[in-house]
């Protein structure tokens, strides 16, 4: 029954093809039987929406007259930190930017209201810009200071470029310390008061595919509301992990780079994101394709949310302190029927993640396949798999003696 | 017939210091639950209460206060949601202490419920994109 990509564009252009969300497609593999399913199935679509810390942005912002040299200087978007080092006018910008005189923890817990994600945002919704710069001058480049509104329609270049997005599983977070704390994973009430995840769980992109057999290097998807592509391995990748007798890691394990035009994406699907106490992030929505090429990727696409186990781990302690300890491991499903199990004691759990805007991109992806404005790639690459050797280390400092 | 409701009430500067609630309780019989209370620089104070009792009561209670000269809204506007920030995450429903945040099993959509709001505040720092508005 193997189809290629080649066959299954072919139906994508004539409109024939057929196409699931990866949570209907688990009713309609049940129904039909997996054989038959994978017979009759093209395509399952994935989503994810979620914060997402390693994202950012690239910009070309065009030259001024006189020219001047950003590389080097010092550039702000609404007063928020933008990254110099690269060539004249090429500026970069992260999503846990911070304005200079945001308070940060100072009084904690920070608020951060307002950071790269923000401005971000506030570019894709097609909002004027502050830009204030200051370089040295060259005898090529002579200005020093450059202040004035840029908006994204005007920019040469601007382009999302996420170094770690869409991690094939997370920690669910808990506080076994006896105060509240503040993290990346939300406050944490203590003596196990709440748990947090954040995963998407069965309509995950990289659950469906837990070995990366058919998302790879130049696999195109749906970004922030519009089409971009996996430009590499995610930062962190590290798919040899331990796994379910179904394959899927139960830790955190493969991650994703991913790029495209910021022009034609959407505030709905890159919405600034503020952690309590934390900084400041980017919530970005994520959808993978994935072509039914065998029954065995079929297979793999029906994974339910009782399937997927992730560990919980102590951000009191084990976590800012590098320790491996999990207290641990709860499905998808029990996270998602409001409280788990640990240590004897009834914990309510959140989300981070949302499920809702999840189900809305793998749809949104859905009905780009079914209407033939998005066809499938072959990947150009594989992404590192088990046996790869990639792995992910620990800092090994060695103090410098002076 | 017996009510529950949640108000807010500004008292102007030369209210401060007069011991209005317990008109409440004296002439009307009326139970109350102090949610949150501060003064101003300006020392206008703000008092947000449970208030408990009869219909009629109640009435006349709020009656008395609107004569006294306190400004009185319905604590429900007071605390509400940009349903166009909200992304349906959930990260508010372990935070809110009356349980005003309720998922949907099955669509995992995140439903407020004002009336169960005491405008404690607590989610709207916690709230990832900000969804959370208090208008006090």
């Amino acid at each position: 029954m193997a189809k290629t990509i080649e066959e299954i564009n072919e139906k994508i252009k004539e409109g024939k093809a057929v196409v699931f969300t990866a949570e209907e497609i688990i009713d309609v593999a049940k129904e039909k039987g997996v054989n038959k399913a994978a017979q009759e199935v093209d395509v399952v679509t994935t989503g994810t929406f979620g914060i997402m810390c390693s994202s950012g942005a690239y910009f070309n912002i065009g030259h001024s007259k006189p020219r001047i040299k950003l590389g080097g200087g010092r550039v702000y978007f609404n007063d928020v930190l933008v990254y110099t080092g690269l060539g004249a006018v090429d500026l970069f910008l992260g999503a846990n930017a911070l304005p200079d005189d945001d308070p940060r923890n100072r009084v904690h817990p920070g608020e951060f209201n307002y950071g790269g994600g923000h401005v971000i945002e506030e570019l894709v919704a097609g909002k004027d810009i502050r830009l204030v710069a200051t370089a040295y001058g060259t005898d090529c480049y002579p200005r020093k200071r450059l202040e004035t509104w840029i908006n994204i329609r005007d920019l040469n270049q601007a382009t999302l470029f996420n170094i770690r997005n869409a991690y094939q599983n997370y920690n669910v977070a808990v506080n076994l310390s006896d105060k509240t704390i503040y993290t990346y994973m939300g406050i944490l009430k203590p003596r196990l008061g709440n748990a947090d995840f954040s995963s998407a769980g069965q309509l995950s992109p990289l659950f469906n595919d837990p070995y990366y057999k058919t998302i790879g290097i130049g696999t195109r998807i749906f970004l922030g509301g519009g089409i971009g592509f996996i430009a590499w391995q995610g930062t962190q990748h590290n798919p040899d992990v331990p796994r379910t007798d179904k394959g899927l890691p139960k830790t955190g394990a493969a991650t994703l780079a991913t790029i495209g035009d910021l022009k034609q994406m959407s505030p709905r699907w890159l919405v600034g994101t503020s952690m309590l106490g934390y900084g400041c992030s980017l919530t970005v929505g994520v959808g993978v394709p994935i072509p039914i090429l065998s029954e065995e990727i079929l297979e793999y696409t029906t994974v339910t949310d009782a399937d997927i186990l992730a560990p919980v781990v102590d951000y009191s302690e084990a976590y800012p302190q590098m320790k491996p300890d999990i207290i641990a491991e709860v499905s998808y499903a029990e996270l998602k029927s409001g409280k788990i199990r640990v240590k004897g004691k009834d914990v309510p759990t959140a989300s981070l993640s949302s499920y809702p805007r999840a189900v809305e991109i793998a749809t949104i992806l859905k009905d780009w396949i079914k209407s033939g404005k998005f066809t499938l790639t072959e990947p150009v690459e594989p992404l590192p798999g088990v046996e790869s050797g990639v792995t992910i280390r620990p800092l090994d400092e060695r103090p410098i003696e002076y | 017939m017996a009510v529950t409701k949640r108000i807010v009430l500004r008292f102007p500067r030369r209210l401060v210091e007069r011991p209005i609630i317990y008109r409440l309780v004296k002439d009307y019989d009326l139970e109350f639950n102090i949610l949150k209370a501060s003064i101003t620089p300006e020392e206008e104070g703000l008092l947000v209460l449970e208030l408990k009792g009869d219909q009629k009561e109640y009435d006349k209670g709020i009656n008395f206060l609107v004569k006294a000269g306190v400004k009185i809204q319905s604590l429900s506007q007071d605390v509400t949601r940009n349903e166009e920030r909200c992304t349906n995450c959930g990260a508010c429903v372990t935070i809110c202490p009356t349980g005003a945040f309720r998922v949907d099993p099955k669509t995992r959509v995140v439903f407020f419920d004002n009336t169960k709001c005491i405008a404690c505040g607590l989610c709207i720092t916690a709230c990832p994109p900000r969804a959370m508005e208090v208008h006090f």
